[in-house]
């Protein structure tokens, strides 16, 4: 360590013993909210980022398809774009949904545990 | 219709009105800030606004930072010339923000402070990390600042109908004068407030048109559709992928590049992050990601309308005669649409036009000149050279020395880089984002082993080698759009880096990472992983 890391500066009015991380990170309520996380984002965002590439690599490469008229003058490529809006919009509600549900409480429950020195 | 000579023309007929308008909004916001100023005490204030702007407000505030006038104006724009791919750069800019909302904004907001390089230097040796991160986010920011300040010239000339040169380095100084003022005096308050400000004239603005849009189409989008296809001259192909980006397989190459990085460069903005820090709660930050997806996505919805819209009712040389790139297609358009050039409607809805374009480039340059400013006086000088040894005071002292600085360097390189095409500086800002900032940020938080030299290695060489890349790209060189079109020492064939640097910034932080003697400092780790879950500690 170069210099005391910012959260130890002088202004700072935390107290200066430090929690118990170590303990908390190995506890099995926290491995159950690392958990909450992690599977529902990682997975999550692999799929919206390839669900996006897919969109990207179809307007390249396959203009055929992408130019198919639907109804009017609607066509697929349209219908496309508008489908990652609204997939965009959907993830973000679910993931606000389950982050309410799964992960609040959770870190709510160590953090009081923990003593909330905020 | 008598498009041909409309834009230099009644943009000189309207400009009492525009300059009214202008006039309005810059006295308005200059006295919220000098209200927001009065109450900036500490260095929580001038940083992080005071950390009580609800999930609301800090959405709207996040919309006004990243609806830059390129997207407002540039999209549009593009629309209205080339048809659907001018629609495709508004989906990367959208999608991006599920990043940020999935991984970034909570755990950031847990267990950062003032910067970026809070979370980048958390578990790190603080000095040279804390370096690399003030470095980025200067570098980021004065690329995408210099994009607007140049932009900002070149536009409010033409909506004022200014030709002469003086008159547009005034516009750049005037400018970089306003938005030292916002920063300096209102710190992150002031610009928060001026942000929410822009961002709903932006929506009130592109609503209105949008909806005189549709109007005229009796809201039959596909009619709205099939005119601007046959107005266009290129028919249906127009409503279709490829005419922009589908030329060639370099162009294709181009445009895959150019996705990656706007949606992983998002979430590794500096200007952006540091917007989370203003609210009190990691669930205020969901809340405000939420908000901004909303009104970004609707935003974007409707500059569909808007460019397709101008694609339909205008002249589409007239457009290309007002600007090469479109970018006056959006006032363009509302003047027609509110009853032609000659009309009072007509003159009311382009000086509003104008003067919420204006109120755009303003509000975020100064997000752009706070971020890299807080950087400076938060990660250089207080941690580094001062090794953490600066009052509050001092801190603040430096960030608004730093803005003087930095906005003067913008007003200065925006001066001489106010002819140069600098619109791919916004795009390659994103691709340096993604490259250097992005992997650093996931490490840190997600990964165990994360070392210094990794983190190091990442930085520098995202930076490095996606700057690298441009400068030997078209951007800079060798084609009639080139920053310089008269020299040719271009050997890279995209003109975005990000398909390369990206992939070899991730790369890098895990081979300085396996490769590197030292042990990650596990303590500090569970102190970061602990904190970013659960909000323990939280400034």
């Amino acid at each position: 360590m170069d210099t005391a890391p910012a959260s130890d500066r002088p202004d700072d009015q935390r107290q200066h013993h430090r929690p118990p991380y170590d303990e908390v990170q190995a506890s099995p309520e926290f491995g159950e909210l690392r958990t909450a996380h992690r599977s529902f984002a990682f997975p999550l965002t692999i799929a919206f980022v390839s669900w996006y590439l897919l969109y990207v690599l179809l307007s390249n490469y396959a203009g055929g398809f992408m130019g198919t008229k639907l109804v009017g003058n609607i066509n697929v490529a349209l219908v496309f774009g508008l489908a990652q809006f609204l997939t965009t919009f959907l993830i973000a509600w679910w993931y606000s949904r389950h982050a309410a549900a799964k992960l609040d409480p959770r870190a709510e429950a160590i953090k009081a545990r923990l003593g909330d020195s905020s | 219709m008598s498009n041909y000579l409309l834009a230099a023309e009644s943009a000189s007929d309207n400009r009492p009105l525009i300059i009214t308008l202008f006039s309005v909004f810059v006295v308005a916001t200059l006295a919220i800030t000098v209200w927001a100023g009065r109450q900036t005490k500490d260095a929580n204030d001038f940083y992080a606004g005071g950390r009580q702007f609800s999930g609301f407000q800090n959405g709207l505030a996040i919309s006004g930072d990243y609806m830059s006038a390129a997207s407002f104006l540039g999209i549009a724009g593009a629309i209205a010339l080339s048809g659907y791919d001018g629609f495709l750069y508004s989906i990367g800019f959208l999608v991006a923000w599920l990043v940020a909302l999935l991984l970034v904004a909570e755990p950031l907001r847990n267990s950062g402070r003032y910067t970026m390089g809070d979370v980048l230097a958390y578990r790190m040796r603080q000095r040279p990390v804390r370096t690399a991160a003030g470095v980025s986010t200067i570098v980021v920011s004065i690329f995408y600042l210099l994009a607007q300040m140049a932009g900002a010239g070149v536009l409010v000339s033409l909506l004022l109908g200014i030709t002469s040169e003086a008159g547009k380095i005034l516009i750049v100084v005037l400018v970089g004068v306003v938005m030292m003022l916002y920063v300096t005096i209102g710190g992150m308050k002031g610009t928060t407030w001026v942000q929410m400000v822009k961002a709903v004239l932006l929506i009130a603005g592109t609503l209105l048109i949008t909806f005189l849009v549709l109007l005229k189409f009796n809201f039959n989008v596909s009619d709205l559709l099939g005119e601007a296809a046959k107005n266009s001259g290129m028919g249906s192909a127009f409503l279709e992928p490829g005419l922009k980006y589908g030329v060639n397989a370099t162009s294709k190459l181009d445009f895959l590049s150019l996705g990656i990085a706007l949606v992983l460069g998002t979430a590794g903005l500096p200007h952006i992050l540091i917007r989370f820090y203003t609210v009190p709660t990691a669930q205020a930050a969901r809340k405000s990601v939420n908000w901004a997806i909303g009104i970004i996505g609707g935003f974007y919805l409707m500059t569909i309308a808007l460019g397709f819209g101008a694609a339909a009712l205008l002249d589409h040389d007239a457009i290309i005669a007002s600007n090469k790139s479109g970018n006056t297609a959006a006032p363009l358009l509302a003047e027609e649409i509110g009853g032609g050039a000659d009309s009072t409607g007509g003159a009311i809805l382009l000086a509003v036009i104008s003067a919420v374009a204006f109120a755009t480039i303003l509000a975020v340059v100064a997000g752009l000149t706070l971020a890299s400013s807080s950087s400076f006086a938060h990660d250089l000088y207080a941690n580094v050279i001062r090794k953490g040894q600066a009052t509050q005071q001092e801190e603040i002292r430096a960030a608004r020395w730093a803005t003087v600085g930095i906005g003067t360097v913008a007003v200065v390189l925006g001066v001489f880089a106010r002819d140069l095409n600098v619109a791919g500086l916004v795009a390659l800002a994103f691709a340096v984002a993604a490259s250097a900032n992005l992997p650093t940020i996931l490490y840190s938080l997600f990964w165990k082993r994360f070392t210094t030299q990794g983190a190091l290695w990442s930085i520098y060489g995202g930076l490095i080698s996606s700057v690298f890349l441009v400068l030997f790209s078209p951007v800079v060189s060798g084609k009639p759009t080139s920053m310089f079109p008269d020299v040719d020492f271009h050997w890279f064939p995209l003109e975005n880096p990000g398909l390369i640097s990206i992939p070899l910034g991730f790369l890098l932080g895990w081979l300085g990472t396996i490769v590197s003697k030292e042990e990650p400092d596990k303590g500090k780790y569970a102190e970061l992983e602990v904190r970013s879950l659960t909000g323990h500690g939280a400034h």
